[in-house]
């Protein structure tokens, strides 16, 4: 046997070897639908597509699920999440979009029209906000911008308007959102300088030559055809976003509440929770049957979502192959 | 009758166009710069909004950047004391007694070396096999496409699963086992196990980068030396492609030095290291503890511990950590970038 093994590997054995380690991923990620999905099940079964929707106090019943014992009957998975999934699009989504523009106009500068000196500053910069931890982000949204907002910009009458309510006192969706979108703006950056610089200079310069300025040219031409590109990253952002439960749960005032939107401007600060937020707070009394099962519920809709916005960002990138440039 | 000089109908000389003055004749002024602020006089509103958005954007960014690290920087400096890094932290309300967090930090520096030494075998064996074999195609591009899924799923989801997982019977010696056969699931080992996870992505890039950039000629090479194609892999193209697995490594220990929820859901997000049996070294990895990321977590106010001032100065130490790897990829990969903003070196993907 060991004589086996000290001989010169084949390169039968060695791909047999090195196709089984890869193969080994694909393992992985069915391993994981299957347990997430089997745990989560009991959750899905009892409360049917009412889990995706709006009965109750969402914080109540968690509560209740964690105090239910070890056989808990049908009462007590009672789920209705949407609080949390709303206040997970409401983030993912501002984020998205203010994050989007952002980083658009960012990789403009960086790709085109940055005097040198800004160049050599700013790159570095992009990988610094990529590389700083979630709970940095939140400890200085917990810390600064949170007790910022509560003093300076909720006005005492905005308080007061929802007293009965919520009690808001800087941590929220207004928080979350910005220091969300800080979070998610560097993948964005990368992935649409590349998709900028994947593009064919003579396409550009063709334009310039007819005579349109350095703006427009890029506006119209390089930043048009870039699009897939841009779409991609914003989509694989997005995800990141979806995701992120650290930062949101030290932010975003940990409430299984609905902002509304008729509430004006402090519709912005009311407090909310977000799936990955709540899994992360509720981890500790996952042995509670009825919490593993909606905890491992909430983590199988974040699964599947981000599956999907994985391979939104493949189909978007598609069209980025045709140029006969790196994709 | 005449003959006129010219044809009638041809196009009659253009007057000469102002051409613009050659740019060393402008009284030293930098040619590029005057140019840039004449057109953008002349521009049409919408294009100057945008040009003007483009810069604030730009500079917004970099003031964000540089607001952050020099409020994290200015707070860790102050709270930040030498006792802090070498003494355990104790459980107390009274935050002058409450130790420092040499604990933690201990648990960052093993659970960021646990998850790389898995992750690293992994990555670079699928990589390998899907840039020098690759064969059946359809196979290599399903793994291809699998660790770009696994780079997308939430770490909170890969802790649950993770859970769930070290649970089972058969992962019992990872882990703390009760008396009555119950798996705990939560210790060194299988957190950095999952670890492993978030850093396989990164590393498995930068491999496939650096293999797919080797030429063709070079293979040729060995094979017409009479060597093998596995003996081709372990002396020439894994050498050669050093320096990229370090730069995944780099990053990815980086981003398992960063994460929080894993180490909540599967490390228990302890204060001080729980070490489980009586096994030397072994007992350690089997037992719970905490890194720097829970550590600035439950000192944050939204953690039991609250106090903000020991959060801030972990937190300055783990920004350093987390600074100093990604330094490391720039001095391992300082040439080859184009950018510097290439999505492998951000572990976008």
């Amino acid at each position: 046997m060991l004589d086996r093994l000290r001989e010169p590997w084949t390169d039968r054995r060695a791909g047999l070897l090195l196709g089984a380690l890869a193969c080994s991923v694909l393992a992985i990620i069915v391993f994981m639908i299957a347990f997430v999905a089997v745990k989560a099940w009991p959750s899905f079964s009892h409360n049917g597509l009412s889990w995706f929707s709006s009965k109750g106090n969402v914080d109540q019943q968690l509560d209740a699920m964690v105090n239910s014992g070890p056989n808990p009957g049908t009462a007590d998975y009672q789920l209705g999440a949407w609080p949390l999934i709303y206040a997970t699009l409401l983030t993912t989504g501002f984020a998205t979009f203010f994050g989007l523009i952002f980083s658009l106009f960012s990789a403009i500068f960086i790709v085109e029209f940055a005097p040198e000196p800004i160049r050599r500053l700013i790159v570095p910069i992009v990988r610094l906000l990529a590389a700083i931890p979630s709970v940095v982000y939140g400890l200085i949204g917990i810390l600064v911008l949170a007790p910022f907002v509560g003093d300076s910009i909720i006005s005492a009458q905005q308080k007061s308007s929802v007293q009965f309510v919520i009690p808001l006192s800087g941590t929220g969706l207004l928080v979350a959102s910005l220091v969300l979108t800080v979070m998610i703006t560097p993948i964005m950056i990368a992935i649409t300088v590349d998709g900028l610089h994947s593009i064919p200079r003579a396409w550009k310069e063709g334009a310039l030559a007819l005579g349109v300025n350095r703006w427009r040219a890029m506006w119209t031409v390089t930043v048009r055809a870039a699009r897939p590109a841009i779409i991609a990253g914003a989509v694989l952002a997005t995800a990141r976003a979806l995701g992120e439960a650290i930062m949101i749960s030290m932010v975003a005032g940990s409430k299984g509440f609905s902002p509304n939107p008729l509430d004006g401007v402090t519709f912005l600060f009311e407090p909310i929770r977000t799936l990955a937020a709540t899994v992360v707070e509720d981890a500790e009394s996952v042995n509670a049957p009825a919490m593993q099962a909606s905890l491992y519920a909430m983590a199988l809709v974040l699964l599947v979502g981000a599956f999907f916005l994985s391979l939104g960002s493949w189909i978007a990138k598609q069209p980025l192959k045709k140029y006969g440039t790196r994709s | 009758m005449s003959v006129p000089t010219r044809p009638q109908g041809a196009p009659t000389p253009l007057p000469p166009l102002p051409l613009p003055r050659s740019p060393g004749s402008q009284r030293g002024k930098s040619p590029k710069k005057k140019r840039v602020n004449e057109s953008v006089r002349t521009w049409r509103t919408t294009d100057r909004i945008g040009y003007g958005m483009m810069w604030a954007a730009g500079l917004l960014l970099c003031a964000i950047g540089i607001g952050i690290l020099a409020f994290m920087a200015f707070k860790g400096l102050q709270y930040l004391r030498p006792d802090l890094i070498f003494t355990h932290p104790t459980p107390e309300v009274d935050q002058s007694k409450s130790g420092g967090f040499l604990d933690p930090l201990i648990g960052t520096v093993l659970i960021t070396l646990i998850g790389i030494t898995v992750a690293t075998p992994i990555a670079v064996g699928a990589a390998t096999w899907i840039v020098e074999y690759g064969r059946p195609t359809w196979l290599a591009r399903l793994i291809d496409s699998g660790i770009e899924i696994i780079a997308g799923t939430p770490d909170i989801v890969i802790a649950l699963f993770g859970l769930v997982l070290f649970q089972q019977g058969i992962f019992g010696w990872m882990s703390f086992t009760a008396a009555g056969g119950a798996v705990f699931g939560r210790s060194f080992l299988t957190a950095g196990a999952m670890m492993s996870l978030i850093a396989l992505p990164m590393v498995f890039a930068a491999t496939r980068e650096g293999l797919q950039s080797i030429p063709a000629h070079v293979r040729e090479a060995s094979y017409a030396l009479g060597k093998t194609k596995a003996a081709t892999i372990r002396r020439v193209l894994l050498p050669s492609v050093k320096a990229n697995i370090s730069t995944g490594a780099a990053l990815g220990m980086g981003r398992i030095a960063g994460d929080t929820a894993i180490i909540v859901v599967l490390l228990g997000a302890s204060l001080t290291l729980d070490p489980q049996g009586n096994v030397p070294g072994l007992n350690v990895l089997k037992g719970t503890g905490g890194t720097l990321t829970s550590y600035v977590y439950n000192n944050s106010p939204a953690g039991e511990g609250n106090a903000p001032q020991k959060a801030y100065a972990a937190a300055f130490v783990l920004l350093l950590i987390v600074l100093a790897l990604n330094f490391a990829v720039d001095l391992i990969a300082r040439s080859g970038a184009k950018t510097g903003l290439e999505t492998s070196r951000l572990g976008a993907r």
